[in-house]
């Protein structure tokens, strides 16, 4: 049988420019170069399509428009008039996750938010930014959020623990969900690809249909993944904002 | 018991937890069909909230892949 590769492999980091400062390596990996490029492209689509400033707009501009509108509505539904400050954070996030999920599924390409350690950083900026935003804005009364209304006294010991446990999983939960979506259906691609070359040209079409299959659900999966870490960051930032009111 | 063998059972056992998942997925999308026929106008409105459903679902899903992973590879 031939070399049917590994399909973990496209999840490897090369680095291409290898800095290091002191004993810390901060290399420009082929990670870097994706993110490199999906800030270009995010700043591009923005910068270009919101310059020709037509009452009408034209294509570009329509699709800069949208997604301001998608992202801000977004914002203002679940976060309020008071969350609508932090519109520029979670309208790069949304960005972000939504282009390197994309950009991902181009052949040979990597995925930046394939690697936990990434969705872990916006996970926990996130997490700490809303638990500080909290703090800073209601003092001790921030405790309030893990004390649910309307529960019996006796039930507090019981209730207030599981409240803080489920409130510091959510980085992890916020994290994971990503990163499993985006490294699972990477890695069931290049299994399937590995399948089709096996089989040659014989019967390799019935597993490229599949592939061509996948892929399209991988698309609706990339928009869907980036569109849930948003507006649960929202939620969260509601929470916050508001507590339970 | 030899603990690769002992690895092998306890990541097959971890895909149970699909089974939960299934049904869930299932749960949100056949209600949501049975609300939208009974009112086509509010169904789009609603859509939204249905795909946060199911991602926050198939979420759990994806934390039995990772448990198994981690029963494989890493013990």
């Amino acid at each position: 049988m031939a070399d049917l590769g590994n399909p973990l492999e496209q999840f490897e980091i090369r680095r291409l420019i290898p800095i290091e400062v002191g004993h810390v390596d901060v290399s420009f990996t082929n990670s870097s170069v994706f993110m490199v490029v999906i800030v270009v492209l995010v700043t591009a689509l923005l910068l270009i399509g919101a310059s020709p400033r037509a009452m009408v707009p034209g294509r570009l501009q329509s699709i800069a428009e949208l997604c301001y509108e998608f992202i801000a509505n977004m914002v203002k539904e679940n976060a309020g008039t008071a969350g609508m400050q932090y519109f520029p954070f979670i309208f790069t996030l949304f960005m972000f996750i939504l282009f390197a999920n994309l950009l991902g599924l181009i052949p040979f390409s990597f995925t930046v938010t394939s690697h936990i350690i990434v969705t872990f950083a916006m996970a926990l900026t996130v997490f700490i930014g809303v638990t500080l935003i909290g703090v800073a804005k209601h003092g001790f009364r921030f405790l309030s959020l893990f004390v649910p209304q309307g529960v019996p006294f006796l039930m507090l010991p019981l209730l207030v623990p599981i409240e803080i446990f489920s409130y510091c999983f959510r980085p992890i939960s916020l994290s994971l969900r990503l990163f499993a979506n985006m490294m699972a259906g990477h890695t069931m691609l290049k299994v399937f690809a590995a399948f089709v070359v096996a089989l040659g040209v014989l019967a390799g079409w019935a597993p490229l249909a599949f592939i061509v299959a996948l892929t399209g659900l991988e698309i609706g999966i990339a928009m869907l993944q980036a569109y849930v870490f948003t507006i649960l960051a929202c939620l969260y930032l509601n929470d916050s904002l508001h507590l339970h009111h | 018991m030899d603990p690769q063998a002992a690895k092998l059972i306890g990541a097959g056992l971890a895909t149970i937890a699909l089974s939960g998942v299934g049904i869930g997925i299932g749960n949100i999308f056949g209600s949501f069909v049975a609300a939208g026929v009974r009112n086509p106008a509010a169904a789009p409105r609603m859509f939204g909230n249905v795909l946060l459903g199911f991602a926050l679902t198939e979420a759990v899903a994806l934390y039995a892949l990772v448990i198994a992973l981690l029963i494989l590879f890493v013990f």
